[in-house]
């Protein structure tokens, strides 16, 4: 038997997946259209229900969502995270800050970074804007957003901006 | 309406990077078998369970009796593969079988490397040592016709 500094306590095990992702006729006409720097979603003709990143259903009424809708850069924190160990590949250094976001004129939050904040100061309901990165690394991913940053307003009420859009949006459900 | 060229596809590489622990008994296992050495564990009704357990299957307490076994045992069960998979242990069709080593009363699952028509329940064999062994299940490369 081998001496006892030599016992082996155990052994690496990776899970390896490999997929091939599809990403469906709305996420692609979604990521061609971010390649460009624009942010388009699509709009339910039913409900008035606006998702960005488009999913080519509405998830109310469960019928296609034909119309397509460019969105404007700004969007506003629904909840959050601070991070404090750094991720691989992550654009900014920890602490940094994962956060929920939803954009202006739309009504379905993805997730995405919130950086050049104090995250200790940061509110759920801040306006924040998006940072693109340099044009040259464009791709067909939503990182072409590098991140989001305070627009400076401060923070909006979560039930307003929800009563709002309900607002915005009952022209089509009375249709 | 889309067409399927308008589709976006790529390929996704999910991989979660596990270190697993063997635990007292399964270090001692793989330890030996680095050394080209079988274990088993002695229950309290005398019974040799090979690959070993931490506990006893009737009273749950906890076994520390390794044995040392032989490299060889028999087939008490088998499947053939026709098509192996990439992580399979061997690139060419083999058997998946329950091997009884000799001295064991409990059989272990690994590859026989054999021809379909010679591998049979009751047939002998003995293990294949990888060359580069470093304490896991692939120190045995396989077992073949004894």
């Amino acid at each position: 038997m081998s001496e006892e500094k030599d016992i082996v306590e155990g052994f690496n095990s990776p899970v390896n997946l490999k997929y091939t992702f599809a990403a469906g006729a709305a996420t692609s006409k979604f990521l061609r259209e971010i390649k460009k720097g624009k942010i388009v979603g699509q709009r339910s003709n039913v409900t008035g229900f606006v998702s960005v990143p488009p999913r080519g259903a509405c998830p109310i009424s469960g019928t296609p969502m034909t119309e397509e809708v460019a969105l404007p850069e700004t969007a506003t924190v629904v909840s959050f995270t601070i991070v404090h160990i750094p991720i691989p590949n992550a654009p900014v250094d920890p602490p940094f800050v994962v956060a929920n976001v939803v954009m202006d004129e739309s009504d379905q939050t993805f997730i995405h970074l919130v950086a050049e904040c104090d995250p200790s100061k940061l509110q759920i309901g801040e306006k924040i804007k998006a940072v693109w990165k340099d044009e040259s690394e464009w791709d067909l991913t939503l990182e072409n957003i590098k991140y989001f940053v305070p627009t400076g307003e401060g923070a909006v009420d979560l039930q307003e901006l929800k009563a709002k859009r309900l607002k915005e949006t009952e022209k089509y459900r009375n249709a | 309406m889309s067409t399927e060229q308008d589709v976006l596809r790529s390929e996704f590489d999910l991989e979660f990077t596990y270190t697993r622990t063997y635990g007292p008994v399964m270090s001692q296992f793989f330890t030996a078998l680095k050394n080209q050495q079988v274990m088993g564990i002695k229950t309290s009704e005398g019974k040799v369970v090979c690959p070993p357990v931490e506990y006893d299957p009737k009273t749950a307490e906890d076994l520390t009796d390794l044995v040392e076994l032989p490299s060889e045992g028999t087939i008490t069960s088998w499947s053939w593969v026709n098509e192996p998979m990439a992580k399979h242990p061997l690139q060419k069709p083999f058997a998946w079988a329950l091997i009884k080593i000799d001295g064991a009363d409990t059989a272990m699952l690994h590859a026989v490397d054999a021809p379909k028509d010679q591998v049979k329940t009751g047939a002998k064999v003995k293990i294949r040592w990888n060359d580069e062994r470093v304490g896991w299940i692939n120190d045995i490369a396989c077992f073949e016709l004894a």
